[in-house]
């Protein structure tokens, strides 16, 4: 089983006729995924992807007419939160946004609204979902990863594909790998996708990949140590950062002490996280735990 | 983005927020034009983007002509924190009765602004915060906007005088319409006044935007100085690539934030020292990649270039195509060595094979790689 979707879900794409969209909703579609529908304003009555997959004009006429309640969404920044706030009110049960740059007040009050209704955002600036074998949402390369009993979470796009793929060539594999997002503002954090993975019978370990900033992973630490029974281990980067940097992800900076990636593990080993000093440890790590 | 106090203070004032009169000046002799003009006792503020400029002889008061261009020059021979005084903000000297620190700040941990105020203005606020100071900050929820209520606990809470809440409301509230309309991440008035004439009025001004939403303030655009950022930061600003200027040698291109500082670290832990970082973000293709490369040849302190990439939206045909495309145009002479993987890797490392590059198969071994070439170039040159 995967966390929040499985194999079969059916998925709408928003933005599925621009350039990501319909490159990612294609190798979406031939990874196995279960893409019912899209969704672009003003495309509405086209078929797109080989004339296989209907374009409407709203998310809640996708839905109506597919019965869909899952959507990964492709819109550029300057719309993002437009297309967030339509999937809120149709009632989007999972949204994974993949979009990068999103304006930090946009997405504040994209939370604010959340707070008031049932829908779960993954991201924004997340690589998306991927269970091995059985669906693939968003941008991870599907060949990255075989089925396993590892969990998955990282707030990192390519830095997560390297470490999977890694532990899958190590001899490991994935139950689920998901990134919460990039960005300092985010819809879900760690510790929602740690319990999805507590209750998740197929995952039987969990891996953490963590980033300086925020106090995303302080977070997780108090709650591991709290409410996660299975083996859980963590890898941190940014130990080499300067201080009030921005290193590129905008979640990624050191505003005061307690964000840096030596407080950080500290806060985990402390939880009783197992931790790795190089991506190259983790595969033993994995094994030990 | 960062404002300068005068490009803020600009900004106050479209939104009515009162600030002194004044002027920038960048040098002595306008510097003492604009004290003619004011006919008061001035006050000479340098112009850098960092805190404690009072500390280091930043901020001076100028009673007399002779006084003003003495300390204007003085003050743009200063450096504060690193960052060389290039301009001069001369404004009235206000006579000060009372204090205070009002702000709105993104609170980025909890995802909405918090209305900030204190008693004590004037001061290092951070510092007064841990000296235990009080400090009330109130949540304002976004969909709501800042309510009046608020902004009456507040003037409650630092003691403000009656009489001048209505003044402060108003101010209050045209901060909050200006941290709004400009996307802003921080809006401090540090310290607020209540001056000898009897007026609310900001001695300081500091604004952050965001700048993810900086494509919808062109006008802002025109407040972006050069002197602010170093000359191959606004190069790759302007190519949309997140770039850090490190202290080290080793010229770094990775794809995503994440993977970047996995490479610092690596790099780092190998005894080696990156010269940048360097995100070209997801997606690029192969003209952003060139740009990528451009930036760090320009850097002359770059010995040797890592360029690693696990292609996922970024397809890693495209990187080589960029990298190529360099190399054909202006020879790239200097060691360069490539690690592809993921999206199209094997088409990518195809395109290299008569490149000259140093094509690496794992990220153990580009990494072992640059640092010892980066190491036998430092004691070559």
């Amino acid at each position: 089983m995967s966390i929040l979707v499985k194999s079969g879900t059916p998925i709408l794409v928003q933005g599925i006729t621009g350039k990501e969209g319909s490159f990612h909703a294609r190798a979406m579609l031939d990874y196995g995924t279960c893409i019912v529908a899209g969704v672009t304003p003003g495309k509405g009555g086209d078929w797109v992807l080989d004339g296989k997959i209907p374009v409407f004009d709203t998310v809640r006429a996708a839905m109506e007419a597919t019965g869909a309640r899952t959507s990964v969404l492709f819109v550029p920044a300057d719309q993002v939160a437009d297309a967030i706030f339509e999937a809120i009110d149709a009632q989007i049960e999972n949204l994974f946004c993949i979009t990068e740059g999103s304006p930090l007040q946009d997405m504040m009050r994209v939370k604010a609204y959340l707070r008031m209704h049932n829908t779960r955002l993954i991201g924004p600036n997340s690589p998306g979902l991927l269970s091995p074998g059985q669906i693939k949402l968003g941008i991870i390369p599907g060949d990255i990863a075989v089925q396993g009993n590892i969990g998955v979470i990282s707030r990192s796009g390519t830095l997560t594909y390297e470490i999977v793929n890694m532990i899958c060539q190590s001899g490991f594999g994935v139950s689920t790998c998901n990134g919460i997002g990039g960005d300092p503002l985010l819809g879900c954090e760690f510790v929602e996708l740690l319990e999805l993975f507590e209750a998740d019978p197929q995952t039987e370990k969990i891996l953490l990949i963590g980033e300086i900033g925020g106090s995303f992973e302080e977070n997780a630490a108090r709650f591991v140590s709290q409410h996660i029974t299975k083996p859980t281990c963590a890898f941190v980067v940014g130990r080499s950062a300067p201080e009030g940097r921005r290193m590129g992800h905008a979640g990624a900076i050191i505003e005061k002490r307690a964000g840096t990636a030596e407080y950080k593990m500290k806060v985990m080993k402390d939880a009783g996280i197992r931790l790795a000093s190089s991506i190259e440890e983790i595969p033993a790590l994995l094994l030990s735990l | 983005m960062r404002f300068f106090e005068y490009q803020a203070k600009n900004i106050f004032d479209r939104f009515n927020i009162p600030i002194p009169r004044g002027r920038i000046a960048l040098n002595a002799v306008i510097a003492d034009h604009i004290h003619d003009e004011l006919k008061t006792d001035v006050v000479i503020k340098a112009q850098v983007l960092a805190g404690g400029r009072g500390k280091a002889g930043g901020v001076r008061l100028a009673k007399s002509s002779d006084q003003v261009e003495d300390l204007s020059t003085e003050i743009l021979g200063l450096t504060i924190k690193g960052l060389p005084v290039r301009k001069i903000l001369v404004e009235e000297a206000v006579r000060i009765r009372q204090e205070y620190f009002l702000a709105i700040v993104l609170d980025k941990d909890r995802g909405f602004p918090l209305l900030m105020a204190s008693k004590f203005g004037g001061i290092d606020i951070e510092n007064a915060a841990q000296a235990g100071e009080k400090i009330i900050s109130l949540p304002v929820n976004p969909l709501i906007g800042l309510l009046e209520y608020q902004v009456r606990t507040v003037a409650l809470a630092i003691e403000l005088p009656k009489e001048f809440w209505e003044e402060f409301n108003r101010i209050t509230i045209s901060l909050w319409k200006l941290f709004c309309e400009i996307d802003a991440d921080i809006v401090e008035i540090n310290p607020l006044v209540i001056s000898e004439n009897n007026g609310l009025i900001a001695l300081d001004a500091k604004i952050s935007v965001d700048d993810n939403a900086l494509f919808r303030h062109p006008e802002l655009i025109e407040y972006y100085d050069l002197d602010v950022e170093d000359r191959i930061e606004y190069q790759a600003k302007k190519f949309g690539l997140a770039y850090i200027k490190l202290s080290g040698n080793i010229g770094c291109m990775v794809n995503g934030a994440g993977l970047a500082m996995a490479t610092l670290d690596l790099i780092q832990d190998q005894g080696g020292k990156p010269a940048n970082f360097l995100d070209i973000g997801g997606g690029a293709n192969a003209e952003k990649v060139a740009s990528g490369l451009k930036i760090l040849l320009m850097d002359r302190r770059v010995k040797v270039v890592l360029v690693n990439i696990f292609g996922g939206i970024t397809r890693c045909d495209e990187v080589a195509r960029g990298l190529l495309a360099v190399q054909k145009e202006n020879n790239v002479e200097l060691p360069l060595i490539v690690r592809l993987a993921g999206t199209h890797a094997a088409e990518g490392m195809n395109l290299l094979q008569q490149s000259g590059f140093i094509v690496a198969g794992t990220i153990a071994e580009a990494i072992k790689n640059c640092v010892l070439i980066s190491k036998k170039s430092k004691r070559a040159s």
